[in-house]
């Protein structure tokens, strides 16, 4: 099957320090791909590079077939690529409803002279935002909260509203940087059920963490970033067993089979 | 969509009051005699005037997120556009029967307001991409630059358009066909109904997908890029907006003042117009006319009471002390008078 993302031979250095190293990457749609690899490995410089917050040194990251090294961000998210962040940005002082209704702003048109005249397109469009952004909620299980500053919930939920926010833009691939840092085991569970739900209704998951066992469970396919250099590829129970995977994660032993 | 109309129709309601009672003038006392001296005519047509240019000094700051030190300058051109292309016609080679015409200013103020809003949306796309201190200083000297384009004839001396240090003066009062908007009394509803529009329209702004895309983009920008919102553009929308309100004001400012100098339009009138903003809140449209009244207000009560307290030194003694009444507000009022603490207050 064709790759939706493809990332070839991507290169990019900070300074004196060679971040990324000539990485390959696809993505195949309506499947869950994860990024692992210790601490300063490359995989948020990666994901900045794929949603245009950086650019490559050299090499090329296409979307079906299309570059999309050079677009801005916003015009990147327009084509169907969203994401969340490590370190959870939402907007200050914003409600959760209002956070869904930000993430559903690519499907609405109206602009300043809209707003001036309240025009019927508002109106309508403003209807069946309010709808949309409802249902979005219930479906993540933040409705409750739907009036709540979300900078303000406790920071696992804090986590879903990104994802509520990055789905709302109806994406086909959703990026998800390190979604389980900082969560404790239940909440882990239940976040891994809405990333399989989300892949479920055919949209391609790719992401980043720091939780070999978490991906283990979840993934359909694994890659391992160390130092920047892709080192292997395939499907988890593959990796696991890679010798130079091993040899990486010595030491911290992450990859251990809890089973055996 | 919440319906902002009730805070809207309360605020319309007082401000025909306090026009009403200045034209009715209940046993023979202006506004001023009722109110002990605290409210003006002048007062008020300031605030509504200030109103106009703080709405979009509002959305811009306290919606947007990006600071602007150098709003007075847009203020300053629309108030010398005004001047200049209604008193120098004949240097600017326009006939008279033109520049006579009754609705001439009108559409000259509105001609200003958006030639100046396209300027400053031009403008906007390169220093918008500055941010925080480095925004503000490309603010500052834009404002700077405009004070001295105008202190200094825009380097046309021989046609003299700006008057230099001491501007332009002999504005003419606007009229509507043959009845003439003035004295101050039918001047000060001309500025309100403009200011109670302007209020509408950053209502209307403010509630919807614009606004929710410039609190986001206030909120985390990086965020806001990666649903699909394009920052940049946004930015210098908004910062054209405001600009055109500015303008606007500043060409009613000159059609009431009659008369305008470039010191109204510096850096400390810019600071002023943040503080003004701050004051009133910065993260609400209410701010606006809230902010401009409280500081209008609180600067002639300093001055009148300084100077019978310390007839010698008033000024400076009253520029200190406002400085410290504005710190105290700033620092146990942080989100303005009329700014709500949170966006939402649920008890988890």
């Amino acid at each position: 099957m064709r790759a939706l993302l493809e990332v070839v031979e991507v290169s990019r250095a900070f300074g004196g320090l060679q971040a990324l190293r000539g990485v390959s990457l696809s993505v195949r749609p309506g499947e869950i791909k994860a990024l692992i690899g210790p601490n300063g490995a490359g995989k948020t410089t990666l994901f900045n590079i794929v949603t245009g917050t950086l650019a490559p040194d050299t090499g090329d990251v296409r979307l079906d077939g299309r570059s999309l090294v050079g677009l801005p961000p916003f015009r990147i998210a327009e084509l169907g690529i969203a994401r969340t962040f490590q370190n959870v940005h939402l907007f200050g002082g914003m409600t959760v409803l209002e956070h869904a209704l930000v993430g559903l702003h690519r499907h609405l048109r109206s602009g300043l002279v809209d707003a001036a005249v309240r025009s019927r397109r508002m109106r309508q469009e403003e209807r069946w935002a309010r709808e949309r952004a409802w249902s979005l909620l219930e479906r993540f299980g933040l409705s409750t909260w739907a009036h709540a500053a979300a900078d303000r919930l406790p920071f696992g939920l804090q986590r879903v509203v990104e994802l509520v926010r990055a789905m709302a833009t109806e994406p086909r691939l959703v990026l998800l940087d390190e979604p389980a840092a900082g969560l404790n085991p239940t909440e882990k569970e239940r976040l891994a059920d809405l990333i399989r739900s989300i892949r479920d209704e055919g949209v391609t998951v790719l992401l980043v963490e720091h939780d070999v066992d978490f991906v283990m469970e979840l993934a359909d396919e694994v890659a391992v970033l160390v130092q920047g250099v892709l080192i292997a590829a395939g499907p988890p129970g593959r990796v696991r067993s890679d010798p130079r995977v091993i040899a990486a994660y010595l030491g911290e032993e992450p990859v251990a089979d809890h089973a055996s | 969509m919440e319906r902002p109309l009730p805070a809207l129709a309360v605020f319309t309601l007082l401000v025909l009051l306090a026009g009403g009672l200045e034209v009715v003038r209940p046993f023979g006392r202006s506004l001023a005699g009722l109110t002990g001296g605290l409210l003006t005519l002048d007062t008020l047509i300031r605030t509504g005037l200030l109103t106009i240019v703080l709405v979009g000094l509002n959305l811009l700051m306290g919606y947007a997120g990006q600071v602007s030190l150098g709003q007075a300058a847009f203020y300053g051109m629309g108030a010398f556009w005004s001047a200049i292309l209604t008193v120098r016609g004949p240097v600017l080679g326009l006939s008279p029967s033109l520049v006579q015409a009754w609705w001439w200013p009108w559409l000259v103020m509105l001609l200003g307001a958006a030639l100046v809003g396209t300027f400053a949306y031009g403008v906007g796309w390169v220093i918008l991409r500055l941010r925080g201190h480095y925004l503000a200083m490309a603010t500052l000297g834009l404002g700077i630059t405009v004070y001295i384009l105008l202190r200094e004839n825009l380097g046309l001396p021989h046609l003299n358009l700006t008057g230099g240090f001491d501007g332009v003066f002999g504005i003419p009062r606007l009229r509507l066909g043959p009845y003439p908007v003035w004295p101050a009394e039918r001047y000060y509803f001309l500025v309100w109904l403009v200011a109670l529009l302007v209020i509408a329209l950053g209502l209307r702004v403010v509630d919807s997908r614009v606004g929710r895309a410039l609190r986001a983009i206030h909120g985390a920008e990086g965020a806001a890029e990666s649903v699909g919102i394009p920052a940049a553009a946004y930015k210098a929308q908004i910062f054209g907006l405001s600009a055109a309100l500015a303008a606007l004001g500043g060409s009613l400012y000159a059609h009431f003042q009659a008369a305008v100098v470039p010191a109204t339009f510096g850096f400390v009138p810019s600071l002023e117009l943040v503080v003004m903003a701050s004051v009133g809140g910065l993260r609400s449209i209410w701010g606006a006319p809230v902010g401009a009244l409280t500081v209008l207000v609180l600067g002639d009560f300093v001055r009148t009471w300084m100077r019978g307290l310390l007839p010698t030194m008033a000024g400076e003694v009253e520029g200190i002390l406002f400085g410290f009444l504005l710190i105290l507000v700033l620092l146990f009022w942080p989100s303005g008078i009329a700014g709500r603490r949170r966006a939402a207050e649920v008890v988890l």
